[in-house]
């Protein structure tokens, strides 16, 4: 029993301090107003609060806190990237998501369970080989392994596929890890909330307003709000706020679907995914296997859930793991993904003064939550753009100085 | 059998039929038709699974599918549900999530420090020490979960099926048998689709003693036996409704996958617990679960009968209890009864209290008593039953999947449908309609509406049946300082989670459930939600339209892997040649779908077999099997229009009769596909593909040809026709032998394409270069490529010609330094980077990719290179040869990487193919290549082709004017 459950003896949870706060009428001016109540929106409150000593922010969310992609996305957390940006960037998501908890004072169940990337052809075992060269280059802990290497770990796994397109190797990232979504989002609600950070539910922002190229507010369905610094991380919903303000971006949104099955007891240890197959599984500690797939084929501003999505997936899965035929699906659900022709994300400063933008999170915004919110924080403070996010900046399209994820992001969040 | 009734009227159970099967070791005797619950019950083992969290001892509470208490495991399925799966003869169970037994489970001692465990609190601890948390999320992880899995279960497949109908009708309750029956008379055909292995629905559990019923009953059940356009699905529920009226209907035998013109939504409504301290000890339970156990299974719900309710179903419950000669002690009512049903049972002489202010149920390992509160006083009874009757929710998944919208009527007390999509219809109970008669009514005229719709009618207009009164309470909860009033069974969160919850800021309903988990189990909330949203908006101060709902996602019940995966359907192609290449010890290779000779095999090892196939190209002749290729004829009047905006090469000044290398990138100037074009006519031109983009490219040109609004078709020929390449220095010379056609230099000059006779068979040769040597591409009918084959494999045997495989190819476009798509280039490189400028044509009006190209032009910052090893690794040690992929490495810097690397048997040396930064690119520059382990090694660059630099070999005569590029 660990002694910080103890004090429950005497103390109900009603007496511990709110999570978030009770609903308040809006001020008429902060000095940063963060559009979209997710991860990331939350994360950059935290780190503006708590690193720079800015708290005169309000986080404007038009649903509840976490309920856009942190809440829907598949929770893995890893760094096995392609290319040196973004390595280097989500390498340090993983080193602040492992102290996440302790920084909280809230248990995100952080948990390294290891990474496979399965691959069933020659080219993916290039690719598997090109990524791995990178991450060690970078100090990252990634290394291409055999197919008897695969199969003592995960025993359970038909490596040959049920005999079309075996696996012949695979990409393993040792750090790779699943953390409890919800709970990352709530921890820097509360923490930037203690720090004087409001936080305003169902409030949508309607327009954003600026004079002489400078951003001098936001209109919301609660009224004017007066703010020099706006920033919009909002996910699938960037096009309607970069509309806002005619900012062109490349970014199109495609539906990202997931579906989880009934709870079993503990058997899988590791995160396996397979981009051949489109399939990306692990088990959640409440006994649920966790599993998606690759985008929607088509783009659409929508969540709808569609019967394509889980009988290919679960197909797939059979080849894979074929006891899981006995498991039934419980429940499925979709997401938004804000992709961009790189594949790498749209972050900092924008051509309006005041507005900063962190988008084109695909299908890999989850595990890049600390790190953006760090960044964008640091951008937004300094007026200057982080190191670490240079190589995201929106006119690299204008530019043609794209970063080319593709390769490790398409498939495999 | 302690519980078994005497024989009911309308029982599923087929009492000539016995079985037995075992729990944990016990014997149960059964009857066909039971299901594993009510047969357990009634042998009054009222223990049917343990708590998820707590442990405690639970039972029967729904028997509708989410008595997710009563789960159980077998040695082949994990999560088994007991109130819905039939018991079989020699089954063998155990219950899920116990550390131990039904009956004594070390798990339970979790209930014992409760109080340490509040909601959520395993966002409370166990993170520090960091290096402990594996440790507890072991625990933790050991402790969650429910059935077990073994993992050496084989794969279980079943069929899907596709079926279509005017009319779905989901739910076959009274009102929807009588919208099935009403859709049919109007002459459509309809599906009527229930869960149950009978239809009925409450008319055959709450109304089976309502004798004026009995004739309309019979009626019903006739008609759609006897109405021919009427299919019944039975044992089937809609897993989920997706897209427009397509619904995924999960079998026991697989899922259909129906399409209908309209869908009547008649699923009725789940009963919803009161809420209140021990409202889970097995004997509580839902009036409607104790109903069914009568009917169905001729069991008894208990000896002695409490029946707490809030509507008449409760009183008719009661009458039902007591025909089956139940004892009913009492019946409490939440408020002022003012029916009939409460006369006939005040009649009988059963005590009702009315306007009950508190309840709280008793008992250890299941109840015996009932403590509640009238007037201020305090009444006990003992009992081994406590029924409640106090709410219904809707059963509203597929119209909230449709994109329905509820509100909630204070009449009712019931969330009710809003607005319903065009062709989507609900009614009966899910619909407020209470009165069974208003029920059949209800049926009747949405089927009619129902048909209309189908049949692209006027809708008449229907009348609004809804109950005045409620039959639901609008807060059925009481709370207690001792707690122990669960709201959700599946996930054991009690009412002091959830206000934990709600004071702590997950205030709202998707927050809640969220921290709380309720609703997050495998029933997803059937009984938990409605108490949920209750709660909150209670304790928020708010409606319940404004505290909302969450979203109700398929599935509607868990619906097995085995079901939605379905048959395993994965194609394999073979080309025409297939068999030639098996008789030739071919070793396959998987690309794509199609399997294709990797080398072929002969006593030699597998880098010698290649090298001899290499040898035999280059010194005399080879032959391969290209029909992988996508062959794409483009016809019409803007065909060369077409052509010129889907290639960065201009097409419409190609001339018939030639061909052209054909290279596709994407809006941002990146390759994504190779090919070579030709021109048979004006209007009327031929392009291969790579392997693997032969579909996408496809599609794109199909999209493309309407969004240009082009008069141009494309016909995908890639498995109608063979291709065959035939290489070296003497293939002129073979292919001579089978053909009138003037190969001379002269009459079919490098690059020229002709339309000719092979062996008395049309075919389309194309001279082209890519393995470096004199060849002939050789187009044709699938089903004349075996002879064409055979017939230049005999004359070929004279010069040594050899088949070759794609691992010869490889290396032989290597030497030429001619890339390969997706292996040399990657997902941002162009043209330009690759080596290509001459394939850009960007004096053309348009392209896909020119606007990008054009800029890319002069910003370039990479390119390929080829390049030599200084040293050559020691024979054999792969450790110290480079690998496709390993990195170059300058100044401690990426500066590229390696794409395509291989020894050459030719040149003898190592060569390959670099992509490196603008830095590196100069001829005989030296680069680092970075091996697997870790070592540097020294390459140069050197120019590329590596074999045969002037082109001579594949144009042995001089180059003449033509197309080229």
């Amino acid at each position: 029993m660990p002694l910080r459950l103890l004090k429950y003896a005497w103390k109900s949870p009603e007496e511990e301090l709110r999570f978030f706060p009770q609903e308040k009428p809006l001020e008429k001016e902060y000095d940063v107003v963060i559009i979209g109540g997710g991860g990331h929106g939350m994360a950059c409150a935290y780190y503006l609060a708590k690193e720079h000593g800015i708290t005169n922010v309000a986080v404007l969310e038009q649903g509840y806190i976490g309920g856009g992609n942190t809440g829907r996305n598949t929770t893995i957390v890893r760094s096995n990237y392609l290319t040196s940006e973004g390595v280097k960037f989500y390498d340090e998501s993983l080193k602040l998501f492992d102290d996440l908890s302790e920084d909280f004072d809230l248990n995100i169940f952080y948990s390294t369970r290891g990474h496979y990337t399965m691959a069933h052809t020659d080219s993916a075992m290039r690719t598997m080989r090109w990524r791995a060269e990178v991450n060690k280059h970078h100090g990252i802990d990634s290394e291409v392994v055999d197919v008897e290497t695969i199969q003592k770990d995960i025993p359970y796994m038909d490596v040959e596929c049920n005999g079309q397109h075996p696996v012949m190797g695979a990409l393993y990232h040792a750090p790779g890890s699943v953390a409890r979504h919800d709970a990352v989002a709530w921890g820097y609600a509360r923490g930037a909330q203690m720090r004087g950070v409001e936080i305003h539910q169902k409030t949508q922002v309607t327009d954003i307003k600026t004079a002489s190229g400078k951003v001098v507010g936001v209109e919301t369905n609660r009224g004017f709000i007066k703010a020099k610094k706006v920033i919009s991380m909002v996910a699938g919903s960037s096009p309607r706020i970069t509309n806002m303000l005619d900012i062109k971006t490349p970014i199109e949104v495609f539906p990202l679907q997931s579906c989880v099955t009934e709870p079993v007891k503990p058997f899988m240890n590791t995160i396996v995914v397979s981009g051949s197959l489109h399939v990306y599984v692990s088990q959640s500690s409440r006994g649920e296997l966790v599993m998606g797939a690759s985008v929607d084929p088509a783009e659409l501003h929508s969540t709808r859930s569609t019967l394509d999505f889980v009988e290919g997936l679960t197909d797939q899965m059979m080849d894979l793991f074929p006891f899981t035929s006995r498991l039934k699906i419980m429940r499925q659900w979709a997401g938004m993904s804000d992709i961009t022709p790189d594949f790498a994300p749209i972050m900092g400063k924008t051509q309006i003064d005041g507005f900063y933008l962190d988008s084109g999170w695909g299908t890999w915004g989850f595990k890049a939550t600390p790190i953006s919110g760090k960044t964008m924080a640091y951008t937004v403070a300094t007026d200057t753009t982080h190191e670490l996010i240079k190589p995201f900046s929106l006119d690299r399209f204008e530019r043609f100085n794209l970063v080319g994820e593709k390769g490790a992001a398409s498939v495999g969040h | 059998m302690k519980l078994r009734l005497e024989k009911q009227p309308l029982e599923w159970i087929d009492r000539s039929q016995s079985l037995t099967f075992k729990i944990e070791g016990e014997s149960i005797p059964a009857f066909k038709g039971d299901v594993i619950s009510s047969a357990l019950w009634a042998k009054g083992l009222k223990v049917m699974g343990r708590s998820f969290k707590y442990h405690r001892r639970r039972g029967l509470l729904s028997l509708a599918n989410h008595d997710i208490n009563a789960l159980f495991q077998s040695v082949d399925y994990p999560n088994i549900r007991g109130d819905v799966v039939s018991a079989e003869d020699g089954l063998s169970l155990t219950a899920v999530n116990t550390f131990g037994n039904l009956t004594r489970d070390a798990g339970s001692l979790v209930e014992s420090i409760a109080k340490f465990l509040p909601v959520g609190f395993y966002y409370r601890a166990f993170y520090s020490p960091k290096f402990l948390f594996p440790k507890w999320e072991s625990l933790i992880r050991h402790m969650a979960g429910l059935g077990k899995v073994d993992t050496n279960w084989t794969e279980e497949r079943k069929h899907k099926r596709y079926h279509y109908c005017d009319v779905a009708v989901i739910g076959a309750g009274p009102a929807g048998m009588s919208a099935a029956i009403e859709a049919a008379k109007n002459g459509v055909d309809v599906c009527l689709i229930d869960e149950n292995p009978f239809i009925g629905g409450s008319l055959d559990y709450q109304y089976v003693n309502e004798s004026s019923l009995e004739s309309v009953r019979d009626n019903l059940n006739q008609t759609i036996e006897e109405m021919p356009n009427i299919t019944v699905i039975s044992s089937a529920y809609v897993a989920g409704y997706y897209g427009d009226k397509w619904l995924a209907v999960n079998t026991q035998s697989g899922l259909i996958k129906l399409s209908a013109l309209s869908v009547v939504v008649a699923t009725g409504v789940f009963e919803q617990p009161a809420v209140f301290r021990n409202n889970d000890l097995p004997g509580v339970m839902n009036a409607s679960a104790a109903q069914r156990l009568i009917a169905r299974y001729g069991v008894a719900p208990c000896g002695e009968a409490v029946i707490l309710t809030s509507n008449p179903e409760g009183y008719r419950a009661a009458l039902d209890l007591r025909k089956a000669g139940i004892q009913v002690l009492a019946v409490l009512d939440t408020g002022r009864p003012s029916h009939d049903w409460y006369e006939q049972v005040s009649d009988l002489g059963i005590p009702v209290y009315k306007e009950i202010q508190s309840i709280e149920a008793h008992g250890k390992k299941q109840l015996h008593a009932v403590t509640f509160q009238v007037n201020g006083l305090s009444h006990t009874l003992d009992c081994d039953g406590l029924l409640m009757s106090v709410g219904w929710a809707p059963a509203g998944a597929p119209l909230y999947q449709a994109g329905g919208k509820f509100s909630y009527d204070e009449k009712v007390q019931q969330l009710l449908p809003k607005t319903l999509p065009q062709g989507v219809f609900a009614c009966g109970r899910i619909n407020g309609v209470f009165d069974i008669y208003d029920q059949f009514k209800d049926g009747k005229q949405t089927g009619l509406n129902a048909a209309e719709y189908a049949l692209n009618q006027t809708l008449s207009p229907c009348d609004v049946l809804k109950s005045p009164t409620p039959h639901s309470h609008s807060y059925p909860i009481w709370d207690h300082p001792k707690g122990k009033a669960f709201v959700d069974f599946d996930e054991d969160v009690q009412l002091k989670d959830l206000k934990g919850a709600i004071a702590q800021g997950f205030d709202n309903i998707e927050l809640m459930k969220r921290f709380s988990t309720i609703g997050m189990g495998p029933s997803q909330g059937k009984h938990s939600n409605m108490n949920g949203i209750r709660i909150l908006a209670k304790l928020t101060g708010k409606s319940i339209d404004q505290t909302g709902s969450t979203t109700a996602r398929p599935m509607f019940h868990p619906t097995p892997v085995s079901h939605l995966g379905g048959m395993r359907f994965r194609p394999e192609r073979q080309t025409a040649l297939h068999h030639l290449h098996v008789g030739s010890q071919a070793k396959f290779m998987e690309a794509g779908n199609w399997l294709r000779p990797e080398y072929y095999q002969s006593d030699l090892n597998r880098q010698a077999c290649i090298e001899a196939e290499v040898l035999a190209v280059r010194e005399s002749a080879g032959l391969i099997d290209v029909s992988t290729l996508g062959k794409m004829e483009v016809f019409g009047p803007d065909a060369a229009n077409l052509m010129d905006r889907l290639y960065t090469m201009t097409m419409s000044n190609m001339k018939v009769g030639a061909s052209r290398y054909a290279v596709m990138v994407d809006d941002t100037g990146v390759i994504i596909d190779d090919g070579v074009a030709v021109r048979y006519s004006e209007n009327h031109f031929y392009v291969t593909t790579t392997t693997s983009s032969s579909d996408s490219a496809y599609r794109l040109m199909q999209k493309k040809i309407v969004e240009w609004g082009l008069d141009a078709t494309v016909l995908n020929r890639t498995g109608q026709l063979a291709a065959m390449n035939l290489a070296g220095p003497n293939s002129r010379k073979i292919l001579a032998q089978l053909t009138d056609l003037d190969l001379s230099n002269e009459a079919f000059p490098y690059l020229a394409m002709r339309q000719t006779q092979v062996l008395g068979f049309d075919a389309t040769l194309i001279r082209v270069g890519f393995v470096g040597e004199l060849g002939y591409e050789i187009h044709l009918n699938a089903s004349d490529a075996v002879p064409v084959w055979q017939a230049l494999m005999a004359e070929g045997a004279e010069f040594g010609i050899q088949p070759f495989g794609v691992e010869a190819q490889r290396l032989l476009r290597l030497e030429k330094g001619h890339i390969i798509v997706g292996q040399d280039t990657d997902g941002l490189m162009n043209p330009f980077e690759a080596g290509m400028p001459w394939s850009v044509h960007l004096k053309k009006p348009f392209f896909i990719g020119k606007p990008s190209l054009a800029k890319l032009k002069s910003l370039q910052k990479r390119k390929l290179v080829g390049f030599e090893l200084l040293v050559e690794p020691s024979n054999g040690d792969s450790d110290e040869s480079p690998l496709e992929s390993n990195l170059i490495i300058e100044s401690g810097d990426i500066a590229g990487r390696v794409t395509s690397v291989a020894w050459s048997p030719n040149l003898d040396k190592t060569i390959g193919l670099a992509d490196v930064t603008m830095e590196h690119v100069e001829l005989d520059k030296l680069i680092h290549i970075k091996l697997t382990s870790g070592a540097l090694i020294e390459a140069k660059v050197v120019p590329l082709p590596f074999y045969d630099p002037d082109g001579k070999r594949q144009r042995p005569e001089e180059l003449l004017e033509g197309d080229v590029a």
